[in-house]
């Protein structure tokens, strides 16, 4: 007893040896990487010209700025993101809905709706892409030619959309099952309760669902803000940010100064801003999620 | 009583025809991958045709899908099993030694997943290129686990919360020092959620894309990469585009259906359950 109180004593150091792989890992990554993007945009860095080097002072972000492009990819960055989110949460609580009622052969329907959110991203765009709405050979096409219609040209002609398209397909079903788990831990009480005093659908829905909803509908949003906001590999495969800047978002940006045109400072600066955005959407999710963990 | 039957109904047809909706582009992508190149692109759209295997035993035959194959399975399961011997021994602390910081640490630990790979794409590469650590297995398994071990040590809290705490004193009046205690009695009662967590990583992992784009060439190029060498405009090859992606998302696709309850868990850190 005296020996097992006596470790226990000593226990802080213990434990700090248990948690310290994981806080000093967590730790540089976040650190280094940060810094180091902070570093480059005030430095004149570019990888093809080593020998133009040195402090830039804001001149990074300066020309970043007057860059008509930035202003481009903001937007589209904003199009994508908010068109995406609007449609999946709108969509996921009606599929939620749906298959919180009992029907036949239900549980194998969900694992079909759930189904696109498994597809790894390069393979659901370009099957998008070429079986689906390609002008000529796709099955779309072949549709508009039986409506009597002429094919859509989907990427030369909407090609912003096409990607929403494609984005909210495979993210529909993560805001279904999450709003489906929330919607069935709604106790089956408070729903007979509210029908016995007459609540119809409607009543019920928003009176009853959509409150209880709420937070599960704030999470869903805010994950998925922030894994949207690095829609990269979708439009690699799909329209290189075109034709022109039509599909160019902040993530492609970055690629296209950075990787591709090795233009370290401008590109950093560009990240800064793509951290500076995604840290507003973050503190937001962690106060949601800091509430959940009092309770 | 008919009433409600046929309320079944219609909901049955209903949610049928959203199921079918949903699945169809993976219906068809699989259908693609059994018809030969001429079918594949033939307008209107053979739905009959006369099955062939033979995509997927080109795409087989070509020495490197087997290589991008392998370089997923050894990143994804690489990751998953060094993010875990790190994640293990930190949720167990937290789940099992709470005090005024905990909630803390752990929410800090959450917000380092916040910060957007495209903000430190450019110095992660430099910082690859000055290691020699592009196109390298040992490059990808740290970005994974890093990218990852926020997710791992939440999941592996929500589940370690639910093991009876009584269950641990006891052991520790018998004098099982702290990692025998860890090793003896947690794990072997942890093994349910561990599985889980190891599930959903591998998912996560598997259908990664954004780093192994940029990160990777071809020697630790996975799957989602090779996916992508399809998109060069020269060449329809639908068919076997078709063949390589069904091959790519089907063991994915049996984990994800394995495990949709614990993947709302993990990927909500717990604030839906």
């Amino acid at each position: 007893m005296t020996k097992s109180s006596s470790s226990s004593k000593k226990g802080p150091s213990g434990l700090l040896i248990l948690l310290a792989p994981s806080v000093l890992s967590l730790l540089v990554w976040m650190i280094v990487p940060l810094a180091m993007t902070l570093w480059f945009s005030f430095r004149r860095y570019n990888l093809l010209y080593p020998q133009r080097n040195g402090f830039a002072g804001f001149d990074n972000y300066r020309f970043l700025i007057q860059d008509p492009a930035l202003l481009t990819s903001l937007i589209n960055t904003v199009v994508l993101v908010g068109s995406t989110l609007a449609i999946t949460v709108i969509l996921g609580i009606l599929f939620a809905l749906l298959f919180d009622q009992p029907f036949w052969g239900q549980s194998i329907a969900r694992l079909l709706v759930i189904a696109p959110f498994f597809v790894m991203p390069t393979v659901s765009a370009l099957v998008w892409k070429n079986l689906l709405m390609h002008p000529a050979n796709g099955l779309f096409a072949y549709f508009s030619k039986l409506m009597g219609l002429s094919a859509i040209d989907w990427f030369g002609s909407f090609p912003m959309l096409s990607i929403i398209i494609i984005v909210a397909w495979q993210w529909t079903p993560f805001a279904t099952l999450i709003l489906l788990t929330a919607i069935q831990s709604l106790g089956q009480e408070q729903k007979e309760a509210a029908l016995m005093d007459g609540a119809g659908p409607f009543m019920m829905f928003f009176a009853i669902i959509l409150p209880h909803l709420q937070r599960a509908i704030s999470v869903v949003v805010m994950i998925e803000a922030i894994f949207l906001l690095n829609q990269f590999a979708e439009i690699f495969v799909t329209t290189n940010g075109g034709p022109g800047l039509a599909t160019t978002n902040l993530a492609w940006l970055i690629y296209l100064k950075g990787i591709f045109g090795s233009n370290v400072g401008s590109a950093s600066a560009a990240g800064v801003i793509a951290i500076v955005l995604a840290n507003v959407v973050a503190i937001f999710l962690i106060r949601t999620v800091a509430r959940n963990l009092e309770n | 009583m008919y009433a409600s039957s046929r309320r079944t109904l219609i909901i049955s047809i209903i949610g049928w025809a959203v199921a079918l909706l949903m699945f169809f582009p993976i219906f068809w992508m699989i259908l693609t991958s059994f018809k030969t190149e001429l079918a594949a692109v033939s307008n209107p759209p053979s739905l009959f045709f006369q099955a062939t295997l033979e995509n997927f035993r080109v795409v087989q035959a070509r020495a490197d899908y087997l290589s991008f194959a392998t370089n997923s399975v050894v990143i994804s399961i690489g990751a998953t099993i060094f993010g875990l011997i790190i994640a293990v021994p930190a949720a167990y602390v937290f789940a099992f030694y709470p005090d005024k910081r905990t909630s803390g640490a752990m929410l800090w630990m959450l917000s380092t997943k916040m910060l957007p790979p495209v903000g430190v794409l450019v110095p992660i590469y430099l910082l690859f290129i000055r290691f020699k650590l592009l196109d390298t297995y040992t490059g990808l398994i740290i970005i994974n686990i890093l990218m990852n071990l926020p997710i791992i040590i939440w999941m592996l809290y929500t589940f370690f919360k639910e093991i009876p705490k009584d269950i641990l004193e006891a052991a520790r009046i018998d004098g099982a020092g702290r990692l025998g205690e860890l090793v003896n009695i947690l794990l072997p009662l942890a093994v349910p959620g561990i599985a889980s967590t190891a599930l959903l990583s591998i998912i996560l992992i598997w259908n990664e894309a954004f780093w192994s784009l940029n990160l990777t060439t071809f020697k630790a190029a996975p799957l989602t990469s090779f996916i992508a060498s399809f998109s060069a405009p020269e060449g329809l090859f639908w068919a076997k585009l078709s063949a390589a992606s069904s091959m790519a998302i089907a063991p994915i696709l049996v984990l994800g259906w394995l495990s949709q309850k614990q993947l709302v868990r993990g990927l909500t850190f717990g604030a839906v359950k």
